[in-house]
């Protein structure tokens, strides 16, 4: 499957610039292991030491915050859009 | 974004990661670099402290403390926020089962009627301070009153995102501003989200996004006036209502801060939090402890402040559990009940984030919380006038009669005596 994961700014110095990125898996988890190991430097600020998503980033699979879907286990389709977003912004 | 020039009469202050300690000039930028983790303005610990005489000799708004606010020089705007009454409400004391209750009641903010005045005070003068010339947030509802209205009087533009679902006292409470106001179809959380990424892409200033160090500390000013009415001294416990839980850190941050500074002696309040029970992800992390926020999704009518996701929701039970205080949640019709005893016993008329704060109060001293020498102050953060519809059903309709003497003169009679 491929997908699009968009990061905030505060990331893309640790993509060369980039904002978006293709990525493919089977779950949200697969893809951010695919981008983690194309960017290293990105790799721990999506998952911690224990593969758990980063504690100061919410993952939005379509718009929809993955910790009501099943986390990194959520399934991702063809097409689908991966939005990370810190976790400390608004309220 | 077309840069302004920056004021030259207000700086905006350094920051420091709160996670990791980096440190970044000033800027309106939130998001620790490194980490990720939430900036905060960095003060200098040598300055110069004003003493109780000096504070008591300044004007009557949340300025007098201008020296644990994050800018430095003359903030150009919204220069009479704050103040607002601590009100004694003798009568709660039996029910809560203390020994003196307050209100510290933000239901008449200046100027919009909420305690969001005082976070977008110290805002807005940070985005003069960075030179926006645009100001935005996202809002369940007060904060997007009180952007519009401090945006208006200082002129700037205002992008302000709502649920499509508040209330008609709130939305008219914004739109009279003439903001560009932009419902958006979802709860709070997707609200909030989409307004990260409408400040990564827009140079605006948006409060509680990238404004959101500065922001924050005009919360603790509601603490520091808590300890200035009473006298310069601290209450034993304070319950405010949580939904991004800003407010109930900060409230603990402004009591410490008073403490070492040395303007008050004393033990400091232990807080207690309060929230709907359709949307409590704040409370059940306090009872349970665990660190690991669960986020949830609102069902309550106390939209102002149903939040799912809160940003600060672990930092605030943090602060609740060191205070020694606790957290609690009520129903909807509790919170209605809530709303209702303030009014007829002190006088105040609160939204639905007030009546959560006191049906909250009830239960926490219904589980034993409090002692019989306590003194609390219950947090009103709100005004009744723009939640109406949460009291629609709960109130008797009034008699209407001819403008005929007899006609009142049988009223009165068939009236029951305790209430004539
Ligand atoms: C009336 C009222 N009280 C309390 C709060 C809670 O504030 P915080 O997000 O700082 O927890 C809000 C937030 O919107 C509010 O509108
Ligand atoms: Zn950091």
């Amino acid at each position: 499957m491929s997908v699009t994961l968009s990061l905030p700014a505060v990331l893309t110095r640790l993509t060369d610039g980039a904002r978006t990125i293709e990525a493919s898996g089977a779950t949200v988890g697969d893809v951010v292991s695919d981008v983690a190991g194309r960017f290293p430097q990105l790799g721990p600020r999506l998952r911690d030491e224990q593969g758990n998503p980063y504690s100061f980033v919410t993952f939005y699979l379509n718009d929809e915050d993955i910790r009501f879907t099943g986390g990194f286990a959520t399934v991702v389709r063809d097409g689908d859009e991966l939005i990370i977003v810190p976790a400390i912004a608004g309220g | 974004m077309t840069a302004v020039a920056v004021s030259p009469r207000v700086r905006a202050l350094p920051l420091r990661c709160r996670n990791c300690g980096a440190e970044t000039d000033a800027a309106p930028v939130a998001i620790c670099a490194e980490c990720l983790g939430p900036l905060e303005p960095r003060y200098d610990a040598a300055r110069r402290l004003p003493t109780r005489e000096e504070i008591a000799s300044r004007g009557p708004s949340l300025w007098r403390y201008r020296e644990w606010l994050p800018l430095e020089g003359d903030p150009p705007y919204s220069p009479d926020t704050g103040f607002t009454p601590l009100v004694e409400v003798p009568r709660l004391a039996p029910l809560l089962g203390v020994a003196r209750v307050w209100v510290k009641n933000d239901a008449v903010s200046h100027p919009s009627l909420s305690f969001k005045d005082r976070v977008v005070a110290a805002a807005i003068n940070a985005a003069a301070a960075f030179g926006l010339d645009t100001v935005g947030c996202a809002s369940t509802g007060n904060l997007a009153n009180a952007v519009a209205a401090q945006a208006a009087r200082a002129g700037l533009p205002a992008w302000i995102f709502i649920p499509d679902n508040l209330e008609y006292g709130k939305v008219v409470g914004t739109s009279v501003y003439a903001p560009n106001l932009v419902r958006i179809r979802g709860t709070y959380d997707d609200v909030n989200r989409l307004c990260a990424q409408v400040a990564d892409r827009f140079g605006w200033g948006i409060v509680n996004v990238n404004l959101r160090s500065y922001y924050g500390e005009g919360s603790k000013t509601f603490a520091f006036e808590i300890a200035e009415q009473l006298g310069w001294r601290f209450p034993t416990a304070v319950v405010a209502p949580m939904a991004g839980g800003s407010l109930v850190s900060k409230l603990g941050k402004g009591f410490r801060e008073f403490l070492s500074a040395g303007l008050v002696e004393g033990e400091l309040p232990r807080l207690y939090g309060a929230q709907a029970s359709g949307c409590a992800p704040i409370v059940r992390l306090v009872e349970r402890g665990d660190g690991q926020l669960i986020p949830e999704i609102p069902d309550t009518i106390a939209r102002s402040i149903a939040i799912g996701s809160p940003a600060d929701g672990a930092y605030a039970a943090e602060s609740i559990r060191q205070s020694g205080g606790w957290a609690a949640s009520v129903s909807d019709a509790e919170l209605v009940r809530g709303i209702l005893l303030l009014a007829e016993t002190a006088g105040i008329f609160t939204e639905t984030a007030g009546g959560v704060t006191l049906a909250s109060a009830l239960e926490l001293a219904r589980q034993g919380h409090f002692r019989p020498n306590d003194e609390v102050v219950l947090c009103i953060t709100g005004n009744g006038l723009k939640t109406v519809e949460a009291l629609s059903g709960s109130l008797g309709e009034a008699p209407v009669l001819a403008p005929r003497l007899r006609d009142v003169a049988d009223l009165v009679a068939r009236t029951s005596p305790s209430s004539r």
